[in-house]
């Protein structure tokens, strides 16, 4: 992830220590994939608790963008900044696979706005847990807010394995209601130069940077 | 055993009196009574327990490789690019540009078997160790298995457990898992290897190594508690296995990714200041060989209070935690006055960091515990006089060379593709890979069999016109080959290594080697080590490419019945352009052109080929001679090739011969291809023994390529009068046509080959 922003930004990003607790203003905080504390608990739980989290809510609160990716999304979801919850997967199994995205149409978002609606992105997951429920009132609401950012698509009609963690009607990533905090399970930054198979993680970062910076 | 806090209420002569071992003491501990007697000789006393368990450790096998030194010392281990050789934590190989390749092998059979998750996570654990203890920031990380007969009923659930527990370590941890190689067959039912290769990459200039130095240099433990998980450890997996082996069960570790983590980074950040002298992790034999191996490969002794050992559970005695095989913990010497900060260090990962004792300069081992002397003992007899065994042996190689004529059948060649593809051994593997992270870290290029060899690029060498070197790495033996003739399948293992390093796009350059066998007290396995090391040293040194590192485990035996020899092979190999790389894949349009087979080529290897045990249901005769000129000629044709970028795809001929290799190259693009056969062959039928040598044959040093520009290439190979064969041109029917006589459907095939280790799992997909 850091060097997906570098080679955006042309600048290393800072990296915060999780035991922080007062932080530069910033533009974008990427709460990036890993094992956090080892996951040996309920994937983000503890890394929910940890003193960043409060830093991280008030950025949100001042109207701060956040991208959350796969454990970084656990953990937005464990902290109570998205709705629902990430199951383990459906196989029960660890995945490691590239998948293919459908883009939403969803509620104005600095992520995914250079994207045409329908358009599909080929980015990796590797995750264990992955699997998005939401119950039926949550996700109705999701709907209806535009909230829902990202599917798992199928590329051929006939093709089974496209959702690679069971997840409520193949949710990738979802928004918080205002559009500004990202949370997904694929890996855009595994997707950033051609000998990764595609840039379409790269696009979507650098969207995001964009919209932000300018 | 009583604690020593109980004994703390009696006196030190009472003490002692109790704590001395005796001639049974050493029998349960695996020493023989000849080592026993030789100690008490050595030391000039009776050791007392703590002491009989730190030289029981040490003279077991996985610790002094007792049975293999004689012939491990005869391994080629010298080479311009070496940096260091057998001996360390791992070996170091330049690579360039001032960086350093980092990397060794090591089995984790027997821990596996009992507690496959465990078992498995604590061998990558372990090599991912041994890696950073060096310096180097592990990039890659590789496995070679073996398991059962698939019908065997533990095999579902050791695969299942292995591959979780492999994938749990190091998708934890947050390092790529790239490939390896995944095997079946009866004679592993009863001891499955679990051998775990890490790579990693270090400035050239910073790498760290294990030597004590100076006396009064204080010695610190950092890392994870000690608990009593593991103990004696080591000396189990130098025993055979029994019915009653699942009882041992307490002796396999327990892994903390996490932990590793941390103290990876640790480690890593501390070796950034100049606060390190030497370091050694704790693995197998933990506080004892980390001790023991830094005193005396400096020449110099070791006090140590291990009341200052950071323990995970109450009234630990000095005999638990000098054995314990706890995961994730160093021992290092630091540099005097640096030790504020290096704990600070410690501190901000939330690691243990104790100073447990100091550098002597009395070539002894000293260890105290609640103020009793626990422990002393010289170190000489522990390393320097610890036994080397010249065991009988006696290779025995099969000569009978097979004829094509020799194997009749009424299997046309389109079944026998669809029984090779149907074949756990040959089928794809993706079930067990995509539970690998294999893209972590961003660098990965090629993996888990999208090219002959694993491809990762080196971060931070990237430069204007090219995305930076690359680094190529494989894990290979074929045992079937080994069992027949123990030198051939040494040599061959070697080559075919190399020829996967080649096919990728590298050239190979150092092995690590992980040698399996079964109990060498028998004359037969004894022959099969001294024949694979024979051949591995042929052909390694032949090639260019020394044995930097490795690892030996002997007694995979249950109830007297022994695996297959499996000397497993480690190579990595090192490209300036990582773009260069290749994978197996053709495009459309390509020309597929066999290099090392010319036309005259009719009648292909039979011998322990996987086409015989379809046919006779049995591997027999001689495996396939190797001709190190010619598999030197193929590596080093390929690489120029490449290198003037006439290649689009790479596959060398191994298990199940030519025409499963091009289906392999067809499988991803979904082509097809109108095979060219000798014109002897041309009006064969489907059932011709010679024609089905010719396509199932496993002869060596052979590799395919794609082109797109064969003109180009046939000039290249003419001018350097290397031996090729024209296969055809890809088409996009999906079929595989041998002329007249054979029309196959590679959808079919394709089908087979990724639905086979899923069904055998029990997870259709």
């Amino acid at each position: 992830m850091i060097v997906a922003l570098k080679k955006i930004t042309g600048k290393a990003p800072i990296k915060i220590w999780h035991k922080e607790n007062d932080i530069p203003n910033l533009d974008l905080i990427v709460i990036p994939g890993g094992f956090s504390f080892g996951d040996y608990l309920r994937c983000g739980a503890l890394a929910a608790r940890s003193p960043v989290i409060n830093v991280i809510k008030n950025h949100i609160s001042r109207g701060g963008t956040v991208l959350g990716v796969c454990n970084g999304f656990q953990i937005l979801i464990e902290a109570k900044i998205l709705p629902g919850s990430l199951m383990r997967n459906k196989k029960l199994l660890f995945t490691c696979k590239e998948t293919t995205l459908e883009v939403q149409s969803c509620i104005k978002n600095p992520f995914l706005s250079s994207f045409k609606i329908g358009e599909c992105l080929k980015i990796p997951v590797a995750h264990n847990e992955g699997n998005y429920f939401a119950p039926n009132d949550l996700l109705k609401e999701l709907k209806e807010e535009g909230r829902i950012a990202l599917k798992y698509s199928k590329q051929k009609d006939n093709e089974k394995n496209y959702n690679p963690n069971g997840s409520t009607e193949d949710i990738a990533g979802i928004l918080s209601n205002n559009g500004r905090v990202l949370g997904m399970m694929p890996h855009p930054e595994r997707a950033i130069n051609y000998l990764h198979g595609g840039t379409d993680g790269l696009k979507l970062i650098k969207n995001c940077v964009e919209q932000i910076i300018g | 055993m009583d604690t020593q806090s109980q004994l703390l209420k009696i006196n030190k002569n009472e003490y002692l009196a109790q704590q001395k071992s005796k001639l049974e003491d050493a029998l349960e501990m695996g020493l023989t009574k000849d080592e026993y007697n030789l100690i008490c000789k050595k030391i000039n006393k009776t050791p007392n327990m703590t002491e009989l368990g730190i030289f029981s450790a040490m003279f077991s096998e996985h610790c002094s490789y007792k049975s293999s030194k004689k012939w491990l010392k005869t391994l080629p281990t010298a080479a311009s690019h070496v940096i260091q050789g057998p001996g360390e934590n791992a070996g170091v190989i330049d690579i360039g540009d001032n960086l350093a390749a980092v990397f060794k092998i090591e089995s984790h059979n027997h821990p596996s078997f009992l507690e496959p998750y465990q078992g498995s996570a604590t061998g990558v654990g372990g090599i991912l160790r041994d890696v950073f203890t060096m310096g180097a920031r592990p990039i890659a990380l590789m496995n070679a298995l073996r398991f059962g007969a698939p019908d065997q009923p533990l095999t579902k659930h050791l695969v299942s457990g292995v591959v979780k527990g492999i994938g749990g370590y190091g998708n934890c941890i947050g390092i790529p898992t790239v490939g390896g190689e995944t095997n079946f067959d009866k004679s592993y039912d009863g001891n499955i290897l679990v051998n775990a290769m890490a790579v990693g990459l270090a400035k050239k200039d910073r790498i760290f190594y294990s030597a004590a130095t100076g006396a009064g240099n204080p010695v610190i433990y950092v890392g994870a508690k000690t608990g009593r998980d593991g103990i004696h450890g080591a000396t189990m997996a130098s025993a055979e296995f029994t019915e009653n082996s699942t009882q041992k069960r307490p002796t396999v570790q327990v892994g903390d990714p996490f932990t590793g983590k941390l103290l990876l980074e640790a480690c890593l950040e501390l070796m950034n200041t100049d606060a390190v002298l030497s370091i050694q992790d704790m693995g197998a034999a933990g506080l004892t060989s980390s001790s023991v191996e830094m005193a005396s490969k400096g020449s110099l002794g070791m006090k140590l209070n291990l009341d200052l050992v950071p323990t995970r559970e109450d009234k630990m005695t000095s005999y638990e935690i000098m054995l314990s095989e706890s995961q994730e913990r160093m021992l290092m010497i630091l540099k005097p006055g640096s030790e504020e900060k290096a704990k600070s260090i410690f501190d901000k990962w939330d690691l243990d960091f104790s100073i447990i004792g100091e550098v002597t300069n009395t070539r002894r081992l000293v260890l105290t515990k609640d103020g009793f002397d626990a422990c002393d003992i010289p170190l000489a007899p522990l390393v320097d006089d610890a036994p080397e065994y010249n065991k009988p042996y006696e290779i025995k190689t099969n000569k009978k060379v097979l004829k094509p004529s020799d194997l009749k059948t009424n299997l046309t060649i389109a079944d026998i593709l669809n029984i090779i593809f149907k074949n756990p051994n040959i089928a794809s593997k993706k079930w067990i890979w995509e539970q690998y992270d294999s893209s972590v870290m961003g660098d990965t290029i090629f993996a888990n069999g999208d090219s002959d060899a694993s491809v990762v690029k080196i971060h931070g060498t990237e430069k204007k016109e090219s995305y930076g070197k690359g680094l190529a790495i494989t894990t290979d033996c074929t045992p079937r080959y080994v069992k027949s003739d123990p030198i051939i399948g040494g040599m061959q293992a070697v080559c075919e290594a190399a020829r996967n390093i080649a096919s990728s796009g590298a050239k190979p350059l150092a092995i690590t080697n992980n040698l399996n066998f079964g109990n060498p007290d028998k004359i037969n396995v004894m022959g099969e080590i001294v024949g694979s090391i024979t051949g591995i040293s042929k052909a390694a040194s032949f090639l260019g490419t020394p044995i930097v590192s490795g690892n030996v485990s002997l007694y995979n035996e249950t109830n007297g019945k022994s695996i297959l020899p499996t000397p497993v092979i480690g190579m990595i190999g090192a490209m300036e352009e990582v773009e260069n790389a290749l994978e197996i894949s053709a495009k459309l349009d390509n020309v597929l052109i066999i290099l090392g087979q010319n036309d005259n080529f009719e009648s292909g290897w039979v011998g322990c080929s996987i086409y015989q045990e379809i046919i006779n249901k049995k591997y027999d005769g001689a495996p396939p001679s190797i001709n190190l000129e010619d598999e030197k000629k193929v590596i080093e044709i390929l690489l120029k090739l490449n290198k003037q970028k006439l290649l689009t795809a790479a596959h060398d001929i191994s298990d199940g011969g030519l025409l499963t290799t091009v289906c392999e190259m067809l499988f991803k693009n979904n082509l097809g291809l109108d095979i060219n056969l000798p014109s002897n062959l041309t009006n064969c039928d489907s059932y011709n023994p010679l024609l089905q040598s010719w396509c199932f044959g496993e002869d060596q040093a052979r590799i395919i390529i794609a082109t797109k520009d064969i003109k180009k290439v046939q000039l290249t190979l003419n001018k350097n009068n290397v031996d090729f064969f024209v296969l055809g041109k890809t088409n996009s029917t999906s079929n595989l046509n041998l002329k007249n006589i054979s029309t196959i459907s590679l959808n079919e095939l394709r089908n087979s080959n990724e639905k086979t280790i899923p069904t055998m799992m029990g997870n259709k997909q």
